[in-house]
């Protein structure tokens, strides 16, 4: 077994704000391994979002340790080990969704020629071959995300980290794009971050679920799942993925006991 | 159709306006033309002039309605009826060589030649305070509170200053009119550049942060493309301040040439037809430059894609 791609070690991060000091994460041990799908779960304010961000270079801890790649989050960042996706896709209204792809190999420098064999290429990944040329707002919610997943995937980074990326969008859209996530999951051999507040999203997604509790943020439990790699939609009928859930959920409810 | 009913709001305000204007006209020029009148032999009521001093334009015009015609076709009115100033307007700009100086055209382009250096001067100058405010935390700091103050300072007291200085110096004609049009359309540009720029959120920001991205990339890419809207806004502010800024500029150094110039002409040797028509020159050479930014804004931002975004 190599190394673990993303290690965190007695993280600590509190936020200084004007009613006083908010303890963010408390004491998170974490090592994320090659190719593991990870979920963070847990109620608004239990620092999910907060530790995909240090993860990312994003937010400092201010104890603790954390690397990724054998580096720290912030060289990570530098040498753009990781594509993030966000919330909202977030694309720019004055760029077509090619030219929404083409902004991280711009800024990075790829030749023209490599950057439209990119494009073409995590087009196709997300299912948005023939979308190229049109603007976002000619796009639905959930094709929007897809072109943000395409464009966190165009240079080829071997981290992505998601934060909520299907949050916003309805259930029969997010069911749809779980299963084409877990089967570019599948086809890139990515190592995936992905913090949800669905049960059944990280339950169906995940191969190893971490799920945290607020005020301080902490991990409250990590659950290996021992669901197959291999996931149809109806698997969630099945009693390995009910007793996964259920095993959630206490932890969940084990996190909130205690305010 | 619909370009049709769009214009139907403003036509009728302009209408109403219009209405308004032309019913003023009569009690506005209800004393001399009685007499005028009567110095033609017109008997009136009442018959002394000194009389009718007391009785209001209106009253006058209702006892001698017979003078009413006459209101509309005075030749130095205190009101010009709207079709007089619209003869003078057309006679001034169709019938007249543009190279002469009795050709509202001539004077017009000396005032616009003004504005729209000044215009270029202020616009240029706001985006770099922008960018500067925008980037730098001590301009942040200091220039705002500068540039706004800048603008409470009454144009009418400053004006000459600026023009008697840089005549002191040497700078004639036309740049001292266009640095007081600069002044005056610097800041929508400041204002509304720096709302601009500040526009992307924080996710945006981070995104590029996730790139590791420069911040010439991020100010190239990211925050002056999404500036744009805000910055077509600011410019028809602007170009209209930079326009009465020029005028201005001309009215307090007996400028030979330009609005201003016709404005204070007319005034002087009592020629208000001369002042109004050269009040809507500028009225309406505003509105053209006005008009002509909201086609170039209309274009830039359905070449950009953000149609939607400028309503």
């Amino acid at each position: 077994m190599t190394a673990p791609v993303i290690t965190a070690r007695h993280l600590d991060l509190t936020f200084e704000t004007n009613d006083g000091p908010i303890h963010a994460l408390k004491d998170v041990n974490l090592d994320i391994n090659k190719g593991d799908f990870v979920s963070f779960i847990g109620p608004s304010g239990c620092g999910k979002t907060t530790f995909l961000r240090c993860i990312a270079g994003l937010e400092t801890p201010t104890a603790g340790e954390i690397s990724v790649n054998g580096m720290t989050p912030d060289e990570a960042r530098r040498a753009r080990a990781y594509g993030y996706v966000f919330q909202a896709a977030g694309l720019y209204p004055w760029r077509t969704i090619g030219g929404n792809i083409r902004l991280p190999l711009e800024i990075m420098g790829f030749s023209k020629v490599e950057q439209a064999e990119r494009v073409g290429r995590v087009l196709e990944l997300v299912d948005l071959a023939g979308f190229e040329k049109k603007f976002p707002w000619q796009l639905s919610g959930g094709m929007q995300q897809r072109a943000s997943i395409a464009r966190a995937l165009a240079f080829d980074a071997d981290i992505l980290l998601m934060d909520e990326p299907f949050g916003a969008l309805d259930e029969i859209v997010r069911d749809h794009l779980n299963e084409q996530l877990l089967k570019l999951w599948a086809r890139t051999e990515k190592t995936i971050g992905f913090v949800t507040h669905s049960i059944p999203e990280a339950v169906y997604l995940s191969t190893k679920i971490v799920v945290m509790s607020p005020r301080p943020g902490r991990i409250a439990d990590v659950i290996d799942s021992p669901l197959p790699k291999e996931r149809p939609l109806d698997i969630r009928d099945t009693p390995e993925f009910i007793e996964i859930a259920h095993r959630v959920r206490d932890g969940l409810r084990a996190g909130h006991s205690d305010d | 159709m619909t370009r049709l009913r769009n214009l139907i709001p403003p036509l009728s305000i302009v209408g109403f306006i219009l209405a308004v204007w032309a019913l003023a006209v009569i009690p506005m020029n209800a004393h001399l033309t009685a007499d005028q009148a009567q110095r033609g032999g017109m008997v009136l009521t009442p018959e002394a002039p000194a009389d009718r001093q007391d009785v209001s334009g209106l009253m006058l015009a209702l006892k001698n309605p017979q003078i009413i015609p006459l209101t509309y076709v005075q030749d130095r009115p205190r009101l010009p009826s709207p079709h007089q100033v619209a003869v003078e307007l057309y006679e001034t700009v169709f019938t007249k060589a543009p190279t002469s100086r009795r050709s509202l055209v001539y004077h017009g382009w000396v005032t616009l030649s003004a504005t729209l250096v000044g215009f270029v001067i202020g616009t240029t100058l706001g985006i770099l305070l922008a960018v500067g405010i925008v980037y730098n935390r001590t301009m942040d700091k200091s220039v705002m509170p500068w540039a706004i103050t800048s603008q409470t300072i009454p144009i009418l007291a400053l004006a000459p200053m600026i023009i008697v200085m840089l005549g002191a110096i040497g700078i004639q004609g036309l740049l001292p009119k266009s640095i007081i049009s600069a002044y005056l359309s610097f800041f929508p540009v400041v204002v509304g550049m720096v709302k601009g720029l500040r526009s992307p959120d924080g996710m945006q920001l981070d995104l590029l942060r996730t790139y590791n991205a420069s911040a010439n990339q991020g100010f190239w890419k990211l925050r002056l493309p999404a500036s744009m809207p805000y910055l077509f806004a600011s410019l028809k502010i602007g170009i209209s301040a930079a326009l009465v800024g020029a005028i201005v500029g001309e009215l307090p150094t007996g400028a030979r040439a330009g609005f201003g110039a016709r404005m204070l002409v007319g005034d002087q040797y009592g020629q208000p037809l001369v002042t109004w028509a050269a009040l809507f020159g500028a009225a309406i050479t505003a509105a053209l430059m006005v008009g002509l930014l909201s086609w170039l804004e209309r274009r830039t931002l359905r070449r950009m894609g953000m149609a939607e975004a400028a309503v």
